[in-house]
């Protein structure tokens, strides 16, 4: 059984999503979505384990040996994303039944839950596939359920951001699968493994050269990386509230993983950084996203805007860290995917609590909310102030090494740079802050006075799970650190 | 009670967060609420009384917590730069509480609970930094401090408090951020320890341009030192409730600015590298300007406790150039001054409350003849003037004294001028206010807007508790003039501690 863990982890989602169907009662299939993702989440720890303790797992599929038949292959970074995908699933997916008793009419309800252990299938399913090509299936998995998903939301303008990332996102996966289809003309393999082998006897050529820019482009367009971040605002405003919360906290990290394994595995790291300036493009392109879609965030009026303009933000920061190129500058841009997750997660799920209370995210909405809300209002303070990166809380953790990274390199004014961009996550978490504690609630001509209740249990109790963890892991840094750190170290190890 | 040092020195950050449980759940009875508070104040004296004892007797009292990072140790240990901090904050916490309950239920004040939380977060936040081991653990608690005290500047909850609250916040976290990070970041980087050291962690043959660099990061870094530029914050507090202003910004929160100012100068620079670095006399200059320029705006106030801002502006400035002199005179008067501007200044703030709760006056042109009403509070303004500005028999003598020694020996000639010129303003911005309290008749008031309205009869002396509390930090002045011992010895051994320089 326990051999069999790579496939299981893809699986156990895939199968369980058409058997949502099945239930008639909406609760009965939040309940079998949720035993799939826990599921899933216990195999990725599991795997974790593994690969902490023996190194890379390798798995044939139908017993088809690599390069022929398609691999799994689960080393310490794919395992981590394994982890950080099904963990924030679950955990989302937690207030997920009491969120879309609202927001989403009770006919499509089991639909739902299909849709979202799909989506959750081709994250997966990307991570841990070792086979181009299934990376470019999986994608589209996750892709199409997602812009299913996102449709889903109430407000009429989700068809249109729906629309809109249908286009671009089709647009990045024709590019990525452009990319391999070139690699394989030119290398006759779609293993990932084999092709880092066989590249570099025929890297200088145009075609490799051309793949990769297909490749680049593609991923950068799915991670959504300023300037190409313009899909991302209005699909995470306008989709269901756990949606958000889910997409916010895994499926721009799944980008990153891919921008990782292509640059440093597949191309290698001496190709990625020679063939193109990838250096400059990506730290100019990353600094520029942070003070961008920062200042962006603060002339929202729509906190989840506001939120999804700060995750572009974030992906600056990943993105820099990547530019780097050192061992440092990788772990800090992993540290980072594990403890932005953890922050988005919180944020959006507490303004799902919000939208189900109120039925509005409008910033003019959350007025006196600090004294009616308590318990959701301190989670959107706290999730704020990682944001910001205060000690002891995990946005702390990834700024330091972040900053560590970027003066070892020698990047001065890189580093003061990123510390003065998080000087607007103060300003755009801080106007949140004022209207919900200092302004009455109910202005004139607004929402009614009416008291408005504390969320329920179902929301707070995955909200301050995650509030927890965005604390916990900002003290106690070993498990995050170390696999981080590993993770890093193996891809350079890889790339040599 | 048996209990190991190391206990006491762990429960002095951990007893006021224990506190909150009680202050909370007592929240709807205020007499048990405040008991829950006094009893906590008296348990950390104590607490940090035996401290001192064991620190006296020579014993090394550390305590490891937990790694943050490998090789970051959230980690503490008690020594006497932080004892005296320490010393005086809990000293004076409780003093302030009993303040506070005077003015806080007279003024019938909002979320009182709140307030007493936000105050034992704030207090144990102040222990976290006295005794930090290292430069990182005093960053967390650093910060804590200031995010801890948002809540109680904003207190009122009024556009002005909302207002006060951002630029509070702003400045503070901003320059914590970008520049003190920065510094701590590259200090890890350079000198591969953030553990504070006797003479510093610098390897002697570090680059004088970069350490010099990573000194100026500091110093702007370090916002609640207030060093102009980035001062605005101190004045934009005041609009928090008076006991807030006493303790907070002028005993916690500014002294943990300059205690973390003189940490830095003594335990990660050393005062011999300092002395050589390119950047010392430019901020020594940027400090002098600090002290003049906000003794010159603290007289044009009419606002008490906008003038007692920009006073303490000026004073923080007096430590931030002890520590920067590098010379010993210099850090021991800088330690000295702690202390001594502490009792003073929080002795002037208990009056500036007691004035607006009795008489309902904050603007110093209205205050004349008060001080036929009200004249144990004038007679305590008096005194506490005294010791700011530095005249026996006041505490504030030894240590002016000190620092004035280490600009000659230093032969800083435009620096001692310059503490000497604002010692003058000093007595042209303090003293009038009590003069014209006692002597000046209130009927022949200055022109404006307050004419005719005079001082109005029924102004009773402040309530008990107020008094009391105020009566006993104008003792300390004069006590702390007479026997100086105990501050002075402290401060002294901070210096026995740094001489151990790059001989080992």
């Amino acid at each position: 059984m326990l051999e069999h863990l790579p496939i299981l982890q893809v699986i156990v989602p895939l199968m369980a999503a058409p058997l949502c169907l099945l239930f008639r009662h909406s609760r009965a299939a939040w309940l079998f979505a949720l035993i799939a993702s826990g599921t899933a989440l216990v195999i990725s720890i599991l795997l974790l384990q593994q690969v902490l303790a023996t190194g890379l797992i390798s798995y044939a599929l139908g017993g088809w040996q690599a390069p022929w038949g398609i691999e799994y292959r689960i080393d310490t970074l794919n395992a981590f994303l394994l982890l950080i995908i099904s963990s924030l699933s679950t955990v989302v997916l937690l207030a997920a039944d009491t969120s879309i008793s609202k927001e989403i009419p009770k006919e499509k309800h089991s639909l739902f839950y299909v849709l979202y252990l799909l989506s959750l299938t081709g994250m997966l399913g990307i991570v841990a596939t070792g086979d181009a090509f299934n990376v470019f299936v999986f994608l589209e998995i996750s892709s199409l359920s997602a812009y299913a998903l996102i449709a889903l939301g109430s407000d009429r303008r989700a068809l249109w951001a729906s629309y809109q990332y249908l286009i671009m996102g089709t647009i990045g996966a024709t590019f990525i699968l452009i990319g391999i289809g070139l690699m394989y003309q030119m290398t006759g393999t779609l293993n990932m493994h084999d092709l880092s082998n066989r590249l570099p006897e025929v890297a200088q050529t145009r075609t490799v050269f051309t793949a990769f820019a297909f490749v680049i482009v593609g991923v950068c367009l799915k991670l959504a990386l300023f300037p190409l971040h313009l899909w991302l605002p209005n699909a995470y405003a306008y989709a269901p509230s756990i949606v958000t919360a889910f997409f916010a906290a895994t499926a721009t990290k799944v980008a990153i993983y891919l921008l990782i394994r292509f640059t440093y595995s597949v191309f290698g790291f001496s190709f990625s950084f020679t063939a193109l300036p990838l250096q400059l493009l990506f730290v100019v392109l990353g600094v520029l996203g942070i003070f961008v879609a920062s200042s962006a965030a603060i002339y929202q009026s729509n906190v989840k805007h506001l939120f999804a303009y700060s995750s572009i933000a974030q992906i600056g920061y990943m993105i820099v860290g990547f530019s780097i190129s050192t061992v440092a500058g990788l772990t800090a841009t992993l540290l980072h995917l594990f403890n932005h997750a953890l922050m988005k997660g919180a944020l959006f799920l507490a303004l799902a609590a919000v939208m189900h209370r109120i039925g509005s995210v409008q910033l003019s909405a959350l007025k006196g909310l600090g004294r009616e809300m308590p318990l959701t209002m301190a989670a959107i303070v706290a999730g704020g102030l990682s944001l910001i990166g205060v000690p002891l809380t995990v946005g702390f953790v990834s700024k330091w090494y972040l900053v560590l990274a970027l003066l070892e390199n020698g990047w001065w004014p890189v580093a003061m740079l990123i510390l003065l961009g998080s000087l607007l996550a103060i300003v755009y978490v801080w106007r949140i802050v004022e209207v919900a504690y200092f302004q009455p609630r109910g202005g004139p001509g607004e929402l009614s006075k009416d008291p408005v209740r504390e969320a329920p249990l179902a929301f707070l109790v995955p909200i301050w799970l995650l509030v927890i963890a965005n604390v916990y892991f900002g003290i106690d840094t070993r498990l995050s650190v170390e696999v981080a750190q590993t993770a890093s170290e193996s891809l350079f190890g890889l790339s040599q | 009670m048996n209990m190991s040092l190391e206990t006491m020195l762990l429960l002095c950050m951990l007893l006021p967060l224990v506190a909150i449980v009680g202050i909370v759940g007592l929240g709807h009875k205020p007499n048990w609420r405040e008991t829950v508070t006094i009893s906590t104040c008296l348990a950390l004296i104590y607490l940090v009384v035996n401290l001192y004892q064991g620190l006296a007797d020579g014993e090394i009292i550390r305590l490891f917590l937990w790694e943050i990072f490998p090789g970051l140790q959230l980690s503490f240990v008690v020594e006497p730069l932080g004892m005296l901090f320490a010393l005086i904050a809990s000293f004076l916490w409780l003093i302030t509480t009993i303040y506070a309950i005077g003015y806080m239920r007279s003024h019938n004040e909002i979320n009182q609970t709140r307030f007493y939380v936000c105050f034992a977060i704030a207090i144990g936040a102040v222990m976290g930094v006295a005794f930090a081991e290292n430069l990182f653990t005093l960053f967390i608690f650093y910060e804590v401090l200031t995010l801890s005290t948002y809540p109680l500047v904003t207190h009122a909850g009024t556009d002005k408090a909302k207002a006060g609250g951002r630029i509070y916040l702003g400045i503070l976290l901003s320059t914590s951020i970008v520049f003190l990070l920065l510094a701590i970041i590259s200090t890890w980087f350079v000198a591969g320890t953030l553990d504070f050291k006797p003479g510093g962690v610098f390897a002697p043959d570090v680059d004088t341009t970069v350490a010099g660099a990573i000194l100026l990061l500091f110093i702007f870094g370090i916002g609640k030192a207030a060093i102009m530029p980035f001062h605005r914050w101190l004045p934009a507090a005041m609009v928090a409730p008076t006991p807030v202003s006493a303790l907070l910004h002028a005993v916690a929160v500014v002294k943990a600015g300059v205690f973390t100012v003189l940490k830095v100068c003594v335990f990660i620079f050393g005062i011999d590298l300092l002395a050589v670095l390119p950047t010392t006399q430019f901020l020594l200059y940027l400090a002098g300007f600090s002290v003049l320029f906000a003794s010159l705006i603290a007289m044009r106030q009419d606002n008490l406790k906008a003038r007692l801002a920009y006073s303490t502006i000026s004073q923080l400035g007096y430590i931030t150039i002890g520590a920067l002199l590098a010379t010993s005179a210099g850090v021991v008067g800088s330690s000295m001054h702690i202390a001594t501007h502490a009792v003073g200044k929080i002795t002037l703030f208990f009056c500036a409350g007691a004035i607006l709760v009795a008489a309902h006056k904050s603007n110093i042109s209205e205050m004349r003849g008060l001080g036929r009403k009200m004249p144990i509070t004038m007679l305590a303004f008096f005194i506490a003037s005294l010791s700011i500005i530095g005249l026996p028999p006041t505490a504030g003598t030894w240590s002016k004294w000190f620092l004035l020694m280490g600009t000659i020996e230093t032969e800083q000639w435009i620096l001692m001028t310059i503490l000497m010129l604002s010692s003058l303003l000093n007595i042209a911005y303090l003293l009038p206010i009590p003069y014209h309290a006692f002597f000046s008749d209130d009927n022949k008031q200055g022109s404006g807007e307050g004419v005719g309205e005079g001082i109005k009869e029924g102004i009773k002396e402040a309530p008990l508790p107020a008094l009391i509390a105020l009566s006993i930090t104008t003792v300390a002045c004069v006590a702390l003039f007479i026997y100086p011992q105990p501050v002075y010895e402290l401060a002294t051994a901070v210096m026995e501690n740094s001489r151990i320089n790059y001989a080992d």
